[in-house]
């Protein structure tokens, strides 16, 4: 009997339960499969496709596992939510800049190098105060403000010392000015489904919800709505978190992400955003 | 339902579990991974975060 959504987790968390509650509120059959306990036949495309139902809702913590699986499926003609263009793009921070780019969507002012000498000068250009990130990273891990040159020639030889060569890009942005907070929206498809304010807590600049960021209500403005939506838009749509930074010289999208987490959302917002991205999964089953 | 900490042995009290679903010890702050097989629950040590863990 094949099933109609496959939820693809390695771990179960708040988001994942409600996924599951709102498809068993719709009667919709959705298998919750452990991306930890399965192998996958690669070199065959047509191989163990009767794992897997119409539509998958990949949501997997850890991002190249998520990856590489939603390339394997999608392969065997799967459809995964999201798809492999838009989980790529997402999962990192310079290909997200450039789809932006691309599209026209304003962003903070980001400059790219690959050795600390380099990124020194690029902050010279750049100007402090500045943030330094990891291309590939999440929940603000290793996301520091660079507040003047000292700081920042600690920080970069910190960085230069760290083994993994992903370390050394330097992806670098302008500190962009703004309120103890940034605006999280969740988009399904192509529906602005929520928007929440995320104050950072006490003695801390980021503002991640799993920093312990606080989630307040955020009023959806037409110029939001029509900014989000085409940022969503230029990393190839789906189920996507897009930030928001209110800047001096408007709304900037400041990245884009694919396996959002919306507990935050959730606490902050009356929309079924849970049920709205089960919807969203039994539409892309029908099609 | 009443699991006991492989770590420390702490009783640890959970309601309405699901196969995959992360528990916390009490006692020793421990991640834990509900484990189902057949029809019975247990639980093993969780994955330590990694670096490209999150949204």
């Amino acid at each position: 009997m094949s099933h109609k959504i496959t939820l693809l987790y390695d771990r179960i968390r708040v988001e994942e339960k409600e996924l599951i509650n709102a498809a068993e509120k719709r009667g919709v059959h959705l298998k919750a499969v452990d991306a930890k306990a399965l192998h996958v036949v690669a070199s065959d495309l047509q191989a163990d496709k009767e794992l897997f139902g119409d539509v998958i809702l990949e949501r997997c913590i850890s991002f190249f596992r998520g990856l590489y699986l939603t390339a394997v499926l999608e392969s065997k003609g799967i459809t995964v939510i999201n798809n492999f263009e838009t989980a790529n793009i997402c999962g990192n921070k310079l290909l997200t800049t450039l789809a932006l780019a691309k599209a026209g969507v304003p962003t903070p002012k980001t400059v790219i190098a690959f050795t600390p000498e380099e990124a020194e000068k690029a902050l010279e250009e750049l100007g402090y105060p500045a943030v330094i990130k990891p291309v590939f990273g999440s929940w603000g891990r290793l996301v520091a403000p660079l507040r003047d040159r000292e700081m920042a020639q600690y920080i970069l030889e910190h960085r230069a010392e760290m083994g993994s060569p992903l370390h050394q890009i330097y992806y670098i942005q302008e500190m962009v000015e703004r309120p103890p907070r940034d605006i999280r929206t969740i988009v399904v498809g192509d529906e602005l489904v929520a928007a929440i304010y995320r104050y950072a807590p006490p003695n801390e600049w980021r503002t991640n919800i799993a920093r312990g960021g606080k989630a307040e209500p955020c009023p959806v403005t037409p110029e939001l709505e029509e900014l989000v939506l085409k940022a969503a838009k230029a990393v190839g749509g789906g189920v996507l978190g897009v930030d928001v930074l209110e800047s001096p010289r408007g709304l900037l999208v400041n990245e884009v992400n694919s396996t959002v987490e919306f507990r935050g959302a959730m606490s902050a917002s009356k929309i079924d955003i849970p049920g709205k991205i089960v919807d969203y999964a039994l539409e892309k089953a029908r099609r | 339902m009443k699991f006991t900490c492989p770590e420390c042995g702490a009783e640890i009290e959970a309601e309405d579990v699901i196969e995959g679903e992360i528990l916390t010890c009490p006692d020793c702050g421990v991640e834990l991974e509900v484990v189902l097989e057949g029809d019975s629950y247990s639980l093993k040590p969780a994955e330590k975060e990694a670096e490209d863990w999150g949204e």
